[in-house]
């Protein structure tokens, strides 16, 4: 209580000692540290994470990362047969997702941008309703569970000072609970990435902030979007902890995120995390990859897949088998198809609900407009 | 009762709620240890502690966001923005977050935030210090503006603002900070939002104001009155959502109405007004509405502020001329 207390005391500013020291003496130096455990082949290096060590975990983590693309796939479909409206896809990013969500805790808030469907799935949101939301339908927001969690994020980065604002509730109210914040290698091109993570190192708040490096911002490539060697670094100008992962390793991923919740949990402030992964798809369905990046490039990625590194590892383990993959499948394709049908009964709202939630009570000057709009757009009071 | 300045009814609606909900938080630039450029949050992060009062990073983005966050999460922050020409990147947030989180959600997640601004000319301020550009809020979908005129409707509508569950942009107009005091009572009791304040009848000419020129029209009034024209005044007081009825049924009594606002004129949320008596109020309407407001100019710097602000006389004119008619 007392350290706490002492963090949001007024800071003093430095002596006018700092002016006095060699000439050109370096007065900061930094370093980024790359994490991977599972190569792109599914090796191992190095030593294997405790949690690793339990088959069942990691065949959890590949049975999530398989249904998500499962998802993901029908979803580009019904896209393509009229029957949902523009999709971002998550195609590729899947251990990104996995990893969050299996790190963190239920009473712990994700905030997402767009890509993180397999975080969500593992933190309770159903299929059905991602598919909602980008079927046009707000209620797809309205999460059973988790009801905490912030919904989809689309303009970039504008999530990221929300996250500061819930680590600070948390920590006035001293739980034990963290903010993740999701974002893009182009949301941290953004001033709100940037006041964000100022923000969380001068508290010390509980958050982690995960940068998914897709390397496109839709047709901007990672080395147009910054001159910074990494985007972790970004971090060491706010003063936090900053790291790169493979963020196609779902085993390292896990272990760093576990990590820096963990920091969090327990008070030591924020982490950034780069994890380095691919959008193997279009930016949205109405995006055409192809215009701005080579067939090659996407076929070198593709060999970086997250669930096949995954999969050669439990193969070769002898944890997983082509039958085990053919149950899969199939259970991942009823469920996906559940949801799908869920999601097409689904009515549209009627009009007047566009009124319901837009102030707890509807001030009395709007209420005309409601009926106007109850009633098909007639404007006769 | 104590006599005091309307930034002291801020002070003091801020002190109150935060000692009857340890929810509310307070922060923004300089409003913690230094208690506010103005003095508007003095004494309370001593009263509260650094924790619920405090300074934040030089970070406008920030301080909307962070408020959008806490508000998510069952605090009630009130965030202070300087002055209004630094809102302006908060916009964003507040579009796309503040006015919407509720209605994206279904209701699941709420934001009942006040981001509390400083604005308006008449102080001899620098540059970006004297706009009135409250109608760019007006037009958001979602959230309430608020702005009082005196110290009794800072006092009130500021603790209605804290209390209200969805987001409430909350004008402070600076030029009357100081201008003078009124005897409140530090009571708790808050004044309802989404309503017009009937601050002087009269059956001749409806004035209608906000904020800081309420002061001028008031005096417009009183002039009037003196060559025998009994204006009445009504203050919108929350300019989003608007309350026209109110002003509809003042001017079925007078049939003339002359609309003051600092602002520029177009797109002012005078013209929302006036359209508004053009739709609902056409047949009371004895004379065409006047405008009185600032120019569709940049506000210029200090010495020429005197001649953008609206001023009595040209209130007085206005009103004559809707007589004439």
């Amino acid at each position: 209580m007392a350290k706490q207390t002492a963090r949001t005391s007024i800071p003093n500013c430095p002596s006018v000692s700092v002016l006095q020291g060699a000439t050109q003496a370096p007065v900061a130096r930094f370093e980024i540290h790359y994490h991977q455990v599972l190569d792109p082949k599914g090796q191992i290096l190095g030593p294997i994470p405790e949690f690793a060590k339990n088959s069942e975990t990691l065949i959890g983590f590949y049975r999530n990362m398989f249904k998500t693309r499962a998802f993901d796939t029908k979803a580009i479909a019904l896209q393509r047969r009229g029957q949902l409206g523009t999709y971002a896809s998550c195609l590729g990013q899947e251990a990104v997702g996995t990893a969050i969500g299996s790190c963190m805790r239920k009473e712990d808030v994700l905030l997402p941008a767009y890509r993180e469907y397999a975080a969500q799935f593992l933190r309770g949101v159903r299929m059905q309703d991602i598919l909602l939301y980008w079927g046009g339908n707000e209620t797809g927001m309205n999460f059973e569970i988790p009801r905490r969690d912030f919904p989809i994020c689309i303009p970039i980065a504008s999530q990221a000072p929300h996250a500061v604002g819930v680590g600070y509730a948390i920590r006035l109210r001293r739980e034990q609970r963290v903010a993740v914040c999701v974002l893009g290698d182009g949301g941290t091109s953004k001033g709100d990435f940037y006041e964000a993570i100022n923000a969380a190192g001068v508290w010390d708040l509980p958050i982690v902030f995960v940068v998914a490096n897709n390397q496109w911002a839709i047709s901007m490539p990672r080395n147009a979007q910054s001159r910074a060697e990494t985007l972790a670094q970004k971090a060491i100008a706010a003063g936090i902890a900053g790291e790169q992962v493979d963020g196609n390793d779902v085993i390292a991923l896990y272990e760093r995120i576990e990590k820096a919740l963990i920091k969090a949990r327990n008070g030591h402030g924020p982490t950034l995390i780069e994890a380095l992964t691919y959008r193997l798809s279009d930016h949205t369905t109405a995006d055409d990859a192809s215009r701005y990046r080579s067939e090659s490039e996407v076929a070198q990625w593709w060999r970086a897949d997250p669930l096949v590194r995954l999969r050669r590892y439990l193969s070769n383990q002898g944890n997983w088998s082509e039958k085990a993959e053919k149950e899969l499948e199939f259970e991942s394709q009823q469920e996906v198809e559940r949801a799908v049908r869920e999601y097409l009964d689904i009515p549209a709202q009627p009009a007047g609900s566009m009124f319901d939630h837009l102030y707890a009570s509807l001030p009395e000057s709007l209420e005309w407009q409601r009926r106007s709009a109850i009633q098909g757009g007639r404007q006769d009071d | 009762m104590t006599e005091v300045t309307l930034l002291d009814a801020v002070n003091l609606a801020l002190a109150r709620e935060m000692s009857a909900d340890p929810a509310v938080v307070v922060f923004g630039e300089d409003v913690g240890r230094n208690g506010g450029v103005f003095r508007a949050t003095a004494g309370l992060q001593e009263r509260f502690g650094a924790e619920r009062v405090f300074d934040t990073p030089l970070s406008e983005t920030l301080i909307a966001g962070m408020a959008i966050g806490m508000a998510a999460e069952g605090l009630k922050p009130v965030a202070e923005i300087q002055f209004l020409g630094f809102v302006y990147s908060t916009i964003d947030q507040i579009v796309n977050h503040a006015g919407r989180l509720r209605n994206r959600t279904r209701g699941r997640l709420g934001c009942p935030m006040v981001m509390r601004v400083p604005f308006g000319g008449g102080i001899h301020a620098p540059e970006h210090h004297s706009e009135s550009t409250e109608a760019i809020f007006a037009h958001i979908p979602g959230i309430r503006v608020v702005i009082p005129s005196s110290p009794h409707r800072a006092y009130g509508l500021l603790l209605a603002a804290i209390r209200n569950p969805d987001p409430v942009i909350f004008l402070e107009p600076k030029r009357i900070y100081r201008l003078f005091k009124q005897e409140i009572e530090d009571n708790g009791e808050e004044l309802p939002l989404d309503t017009c304040f009937l601050l002087r009848e009269g059956s001749d000419v409806t004035l209608v104001s906000w904020g800081a020129m309420i002061h001028e029209t008031r005096i417009a009034a009183e002039r009037l009155s003196d060559s025998g024209i009994e204006a009445e005044v009504i203050d919108l007081a929350t300019i989003k959502p608007l309350d026209m009825k109110t002003i509809l049924t003042s001017v079925e009594k007078t049939g003339r109405c002359v609309i003051v606002h600092e602002a520029a004129r177009t797109c002012g949320v005078g013209a929302e007004v006036a359209a508004g008596l053009a739709e609902s109020g056409l047949m009371s309407l004895m004379a065409p509405v006047e405008r009185v407001t600032g120019y569709d100019t940049v506000m210029p710097l200090y010495q020429l502020e005197k001649q953008y602000l609206p001023g009595v006389d040209r209130i007085v004119a206005a009103a004559h001329r809707t007589l004439e008619s």
